[in-house]
Parts: C-alpha cells; structure tokens; sequence
C-alpha cells in the first residue's frame, strides 16, 4: 500500500487545492500517471505518481484546499484487496489530521472563497460543514442569508498576488539562509552564433534552434565536470542529484515567472531539448505544468539578455545550491591572435552557495561551460 | 492577399501569441519585442505561425524585416506576389 500525498512543488509552498480526480478507484495507474490536477499560485498542476498500482481510496474531495503532505488517495499493490482491509483514512479523518488553520487562514474551497468574495461575506465568521471543516458554497449562501453583508465585498487575492507573494518568500528564504557567492566570465559566442546561423539555415522553421537551447546543454554538461553544483541542501548538507534536471527560468505575461524542469537535460540532443523547451514554455505560460517539473530542478538557468541586461547575479531557488545567468550577447572589441577584433560575446555568471562549493569550483564549472561552447556542433 | 488582409492576418497571430496584448494600440513602425513582450521564443512561434497561414519561408536573416507590424506587411506581401 501507498499513500499519494498533496506534493510540494516549490520551496515554499504549503498547500494546494485538489481540483479534479484523473483516475478513479479502480483504475490501475503506472509511475508517471497524472492522476490529479492541483491549483497553485503557479497555475493548474497535472499531479504525477511516482508508484505503481491500483486506485483503492480517494480520501479528498475537489474543491477542497488541504496542506502539503496531506493523503490524497491510497493506491495498493495489483491482485492486492486491500481496500477494506488496511487503516486507511476516510476523508473524514484526514481532514480531522490537517493541522488547525492559521491565523487569518480560512480553509475553502476556490468556489466558496469566489463566492463569499461577491457577497461580501467574512469566512472567518462562517461555520464550515464541508471536510475537515472546510467552508462550502452552501455555507457561504447560508452566511449571507443570516446576516446580509453591509460591508464592501474583498476581493480575494488572486494568483499573480498570490505568485509574487510565493516568490518574495523563496527569495527572501534564500537570502536569508544560503551564503551565495557570485562569480562571473566573458563568453566568446563568435563559434557558437556562427554554427547556429549555418545550422538554422539548412532548416525547416519549425526545427530552428534557439541559441539558449546551446546555453541550457552547455550548463548540463558542464555539471558533469562539477556535480557539486548540481545537488539539493537537505538539512545540514548537499545530497548531490544522480540527475541533471536544469530548471529554466520562464517569464510569465501576467508578471512573475516560474522555473520548470527540463528532465536529463544532459541526456537530451538540442533537437530534443529545443522541442521540450518550447513546450515548456507553453505550458508553463498556460498555466499546465506537471508536479515532477516544479519539484525536480537541480539547478537553474536564467537569461534576461533579451531584455538588454548583460550580466545577470540570481538569487538561488532553495533547496537547489546554485543558479547560472546569461546576459544578452553583444558586439565586443576582443582579442584574437594578438589583433583586436569585434566579436559577440556574452557574460555568464555564477551564482553558487559557499556552504556547498567554493570559488574554485565555481571557477572550473564557468571554465567547462566557455569550453562547451567553443564546440557547439558537439552539444 | 490584399495588403489589409495581411495585415489582418499578422494581427490575428501576433493576438494569439500576445492574449493579453491590446492590439489596436499596436504601433505599425515599432518592434514587435519592445511593445509587446515578445521573446525570442514568441518570435519563433510567431515566424512558424506565419509559415503555416501564409506558407511563407522567412530565413532568420529576414527576421529584422519583420519585427515590425509595417515592415512584416511589406515583406509579406512581396513573399506572397
């Protein structure tokens, strides 16, 4: 038996709301299933499972908001009855092991708080009769026909606010607890912007590269040099990951911006990675990321050149130990053979944390990536 | 095609790239990526999406023919006599 929980997919989130089923009892279900759709700020989540099995028990209704690590469902082993045979929670004594809402937090589902929004009704003040006390539509209506509202409705905040308020508390963690280092090179992108000008040419429109798929594979490879750089701080040290998963920073339309990952990235050709990358970056504009996307980044890139900026210093996304920046590639007088020349170049930077890795290491690892690039046809 | 149905065309793209964007605000002579917040990965989006609906090829060396709502029309309706 297995128990499928509400999955952590940020540093700092601390609940999620169930919004839909995919699977129901019943059903068999294989490691990569997605068999739930969860609202974050950072949109609508296809929640993956990471085991092997039959769905014997969903303990959580949608529309019901419960903290991470919350049992959502029970899944037991094919051939196994177990369903009536296991301590498996119901729904009702899950919600009884929600830890007490906290101060000035409600618990509700989305189309009560939506509700109580437009009638203008405090849900602090509302009874709820929903799981695990949770607050229900039916007692927002209730509310509001007992004691009509006089008071102008609050609006909820809404996601962007909700994002941005995600972001200044993983930021603000980091800043706190990770003493970072910042290291920084100038990239010689001459060869690199030359190859992909060749190699784009000879194709199609739709399997054009784009030069930070060459940047994404370089920081994967350059990792293998320094795995240090590729780990997770758990507790009092860094567990190096087995696998690369670099997370790409995407800016989203409305403001603020995710990192999804992109899986072994090292593993991937550019052909592979720039059509992951582009659906990457769809999915996460659209608001339908997956929960193994969010939670597995190892490291991650972020590029603003785009908008003009030459060097960029990140802030590293916690528990990860590092994040890598480029700027925007500009013309450069550059030495070659003793001649000064115009060249593209660009600034690629470290961000790393000194309890993980030091200066040294940090060094090599900018070395490897400048050296990647030198050849891009071999990325 | 006509020149305004070119236009409409490029409008109707860049709409469903940029959802948010108010497009009747869109400035004929200014790049794309400043007014609005297109990247390079719209662009490309953009560029295919052109390919599909127009069946025209544009190589990346004609990408900063296009870059602008003017510019794009032109170049577009020279590729479509």
């Amino acid at each position: 038996m297995a128990e499928f929980v509400m999955p952590i997919l940020g540093a700092d989130m601390t609940a999620g709301t169930l919004v839909a089923w995919r699977k129901q009892p019943g059903d068999r279900v294989e490691r990569g299933d997605i068999i739930a759709e969860v609202e974050t700020e950072k949109g609508l989540i296809e929640v993956e499972i990471f085991t092997r099995g039959v769905i014997e028990r969903l303990l959580v209704e949608p529309g019901t908001e419960v903290p991470v690590g919350t049992v959502l469902a029970i899944v037991g082993e094919e051939g196994v009855l177990a369903a009536a045979e296991v301590e498996a929670p119901t729904i009702s004594t899950v919600a009884a092991g929600v830890p007490p809402a906290e101060a000035g937090r409600v618990r509700s589902s989305p189309a009560a708080r939506k509700l109580a929004g437009e009638l203008g009704v405090d849900l602090t003040s509302v009874h709820g009769t929903g799981p695990g006390g949770a607050i229900t539509r039916e007692d927002v209506e209730g509310a509001a026909a007992a004691a009509p509202a006089v008071s102008p409705p609050v609006p909820e905040p809404d996601r962007q606010v909700r994002l941005r308020q995600t972001i200044a508390a993983a930021m603000a963690r980091s800043k706190r607890e990770i003493p970072h280092y910042y290291l920084s090179t100038t990239i010689d992108m001459h060869r690199a912007m030359a190859w992909l000008a060749e190699e784009n040419l000879k194709r199609p429109i739709a399997d054009r590269l784009l030069y930070g798929v060459l940047l994404i594979k370089a920081v994967a490879l350059a990792l293998k040099e320094v795995p240090e750089l590729n780990a997770l701080w758990s507790g009092t040290q860094a567990v190096p990951s087995p696998a690369i998963h670099v997370g790409v920073a995407i800016s989203l339309r409305q403001g603020g911006l995710v990192a999804p990952a992109v899986h072994d990235t090292d593993r991937q050709s550019l052909d592979e990675l720039m059509r992951n990358f582009r659906d990457l970056v769809a999915r996460a504009r659209a608001g339908s990321l997956r929960s193994s996307e969010l939670s597995d980044p190892t490291i991650t890139v972020t590029s603003i050149g785009e908008q003009g900026v030459e060097t960029i210093f990140g802030i590293i996304y916690p528990p990860q130990v590092a994040i890598v920046g480029f700027g925007k590639v500009v013309e450069r007088p550059w030495s070659v053979d003793g001649r000064i020349v115009s060249r593209s170049v660009m600034a690629a930077t470290l961000s790393a944390d000194h309890r993980v890795t030091d200066g040294h290491r940090g060094g090599r690892f900018l070395a490897a990536v400048d050296r990647l690039l030198q050849e891009p046809s071999r990325l | 095609m006509t020149k305004e149905e070119i236009k409409a065309t490029v409008l109707r793209l860049l709409g469903e790239i940029a959802p948010e964007a108010d497009l009747t605000q869109v400035d004929p002579d200014v790049n794309f990526r400043d007014q609005l917040d297109i990247d390079s990965m719209d662009f490309l989006n953009f560029v295919m999406a052109l390919h599909e609906s127009l069946h025209v090829e544009i190589p990346e060396i004609d990408y900063p023919k296009v870059v602008t709502l003017n510019g794009c029309v032109e170049y577009l309706l020279v590729q479509a006599m």
